[in-house]
């Protein structure tokens, strides 16, 4: 897993509520093996035309927003689907890190362990955020995970809150598996107390 | 009942409060190769392929049982990665020439394997079907599904509860589905986010055990992390039997610990949200998102109306998708594709409820509409008792068991701006395949729009009051 410490970068708005993982990643390329760049696939039905051709409304296709590494979402970003590839889509194209007031819960988890880092902000200072954003394309954003801070386009700092483990885990570029592979032990223990029926 | 199945999983906690819960029983489908393929880069076999079972079908085709009939050789990998990647580790699969195969949600609950007071997780989202047999089901992504081979446990952060009470008596002509759509048009998509739900009252335990898993099923589509029903008679006479189900002494003593697990009634839940059954109307949806139900008498919605300019922006893309004008009947919405199936509606119940409306009834003409059982069991009962043919008389094809249609993985895809009447859960943009329309119906009202080719009112069908 890549390590996330701080990110300043132009940040993408997506002023849309309920943003589905449909959305961020097509299910027709769900079959593509992990080595696909999904950064190509990201957003691909609302980037491009049916014939390949930009959509040039897009913001991630206007010249301002092309270099966005952090997304500012409205609520419940990346619902529905549990498809991880929505993470890997992002990621591969280069987005460290999303802002938004809520998440599909699916996502937030899958987000943590690929190394893209969610960051529940509320709604009224995601608004503003947006909306100055949507004003100003090509403002950027500031996000510190050792300090837990976001830095909007005005300046003004917000504090985040995120779970001291998944920090741990995002800074070290660790992985959750080897931590729970030191844990076999209760996990055996566990199963012998199952197996007993005294669990 | 959330917190006994939480605290007698709970392995270790760690110090921020995330629990490691051991996970009874994992299901797995063909879109799990990534994990597979995770685990074997870190040289990691399945610690628990006895509790490990597999059946693919994102990736099968439903036009016939031969897996080289895909001629995409990426999704005809995904479907028989699955079956090799389940030999290789002793995983049971229910394979394509299998009598068992079908949508996994559907599969698991049929053959026994969903135990009230287990917990299941399972690669996708609709896990969260399980637990309307008093199970605590998570749908969870692919490095999830790869720690859960290799340590068949799981972390989770401890959600919050909520308690969703539908009281009262359902209509005639009004479902499970139509309950679900209702409840996702109260709280909204983003509803129930961080929280597991439990289902009650009594409009939900008059519910037969198809109806619940239906309900539990949606619960994702209101951002729910589970949803859950507590057990009762109808659980334990649905499970007995079962291929997987325990029997004889472990019966006795599984029933013993299922009777235990049901809610104190004094519990307290995060959250209450409470719905009387008897106002509950066959509901459809207008636009891109599960929460955009209302009852079928209704018009499409004005945006001109919203309640905040987020909002009116929102229903102003869904309306210019989905083709539709602020204030035209529902039932004047003309239809071009019926899609009956999917983990929601396809068990025999919804292809009972489905034939009812059609017996004798001819599919509108310029109307495709399919019927696509959910596992080849229930295909065999519903053409043991003849639905099958009410079906195929009426013009409907009668197809084999899958995904197909409600997310077209394998193919099965609505055409760009064709619009469809689909009993599945979701009607994101291009859910069904680019630029589709999906309107989300119960079984019922699916077969009475494909026979009026136009959304229908299934009680104006019954009483013969429909037009034309
Ligand atoms: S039927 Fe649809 S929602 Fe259910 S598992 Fe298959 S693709 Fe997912």
């Amino acid at each position: 897993m890549k390590r996330f410490e701080r990110v300043l970068a132009v940040a993408l708005p997506v002023a849309q509520p309920n943003f589905d993982t449909d959305q961020i990643l097509p299910a027709r390329y769900l079959q593509k093996p992990r080595a696909n760049d999904f950064g190509a696939y990201l957003f691909r039905d609302l980037r491009f035309r049916s014939d390949g051709s930009e959509v040039p409304d897009f913001p991630l296709n206007q010249p301002a927003y092309r270099d966005a590494r952090i997304v500012v979402a409205e609520a419940n970003f990346a619902c529905g689907s549990s498809r991880e590839h929505a993470v890997w889509a992002l990621g591969d194209h280069g987005f460290r890190a999303v802002i938004a007031p809520s998440f599909g819960d699916i996502f937030l988890s899958n987000a943590l362990k690929n190394g893209l880092l969610p960051v529940v902000l509320p709604s009224d200072v995601v608004a503003p955020m947006l909306r100055a954003l949507l004003a100003q394309p090509g403002s950027r954003v500031a996000v510190d995970l050792e300090a837990q801070t976001v830095t909007g386009p005005d300046r003004s700092v917000h504090a985040f809150a995120i779970d001291p483990f998944s920090k741990r885990c995002l800074l070290q570029g660790q992985d959750e598996l080897d931590y729970t592979l030191d844990q076999l032990g209760h996990i055996e223990a566990f199963e012998r107390r199952v197996a007993a029926g005294s669990a | 009942m959330f917190d006994r199945i939480w605290r007698s999983h709970q392995i270790v906690e760690r110090d921020d409060g995330q629990a490691l819960l051991y996970v009874d029983r994992h299901l797995v489908q063909d879109g799990s190769a990534p994990a597979f393929e995770m685990l074997r880069q870190r040289g990691l076999v399945p610690r628990a392929p006895e509790r490990t079972f597999s059946t693919p079908d994102h990736y099968v085709p439903t036009d016939s049982r031969d897996l080289a009939t895909v001629g995409d050789p990426e999704k005809r990998g995904m479907a028989q990665a699955l079956i090799d990647d389940s030999a290789r580790a002793g995983i049971t699969c229910f394979g394509l020439g299998d009598r068992r195969q079908g949508i996994v949600h559907v599969v698991s609950p049929e053959q026994g394997l969903s135990w009230p007071g287990a917990v299941i997780a399972c690669g996708d989202s609709h896990t969260s079907t399980h637990g309307a047999l008093g199970a605590l089901a998570f749908g969870i992504g692919a490095t999830e599904v790869s720690h859960v081979l290799a340590t068949q446990s799981l972390w989770q952060r401890k959600p919050k509860t909520m308690r969703i009470a539908v009281d009262g008596r359902l209509g005639s002509g009004v479902s499970a589905k139509d309950i679900v759509l209702a409840v996702i048009a109260k709280i909204g998509a983003a509803g129930a986010v961080g929280h597991v739900v439990e289902y009650a009252g009594s409009a939900i335990r008059d519910l037969s055990i198809e109806g619940r898993l239906t309900v539990c099923n949606m619960s994702i589509e209101a951002g729910a992390r589970a949803g859950m029903i507590a057990p009762d008679d109808a659980t334990f006479e649905y499970l007995a039997g079962r291929p997987y189900a325990p029997a004889g002494r472990d019966w006795d003593d599984a029933l013993l610990r299922w009777r235990a697990l049901p809610s104190d009634p004094a519990a307290g839940f995060d959250r209450e949200v409470s719905l009387d059954a008897g106002a509950i109307e066959p509901m459809v949806t207008w636009g891109t998102s599960p929460e955009d139900a209302l009852p079928i008498t209704a018009r499409v919605p004005d945006p001109a109306g919203a309640s905040s300019p987020e909002r009116r922006r929102a229903m102003e893309r869904a309306l210019a998708y989905m083709g539709l004008q602020p204030g035209t009947l529902l039932t004047d919405i003309p239809i071009d594709r019926v899609f009956i199936g999917s983990c929601t509606n396809g068990r025999i119940e919804d292809l009972r409820s489905a034939a009812a409306s059609v017996a004798g009834r001819k599919v509108a003409p310029g109307v495709e509409a399919w019927v696509v059982p959910g596992s080849g069991l229930v295909k065999a009962q519903a053409e043991g008792e003849g639905l099958d043919r009410i079906f195929v008389e009426a013009g409907f094809q009668w197809r084999h068991p899958g995904c197909s249609m409600c997310l077209g993985t394998n193919g099965d895809v609505v055409g760009p701006g064709q619009r469809c009447a689909s009993t599945s859960n979701r009607n994101f943009v291009g859910r069904q395949g680019p630029g589709a329309r999906t309107h989300l119906l119960s079984p019922a009202m699916a077969a009475a729009a494909a026979l009026a080719g136009r959304l229908t009112d299934v009680r104006q069908l019954a009483s013969g009051t429909v037009r034309p």
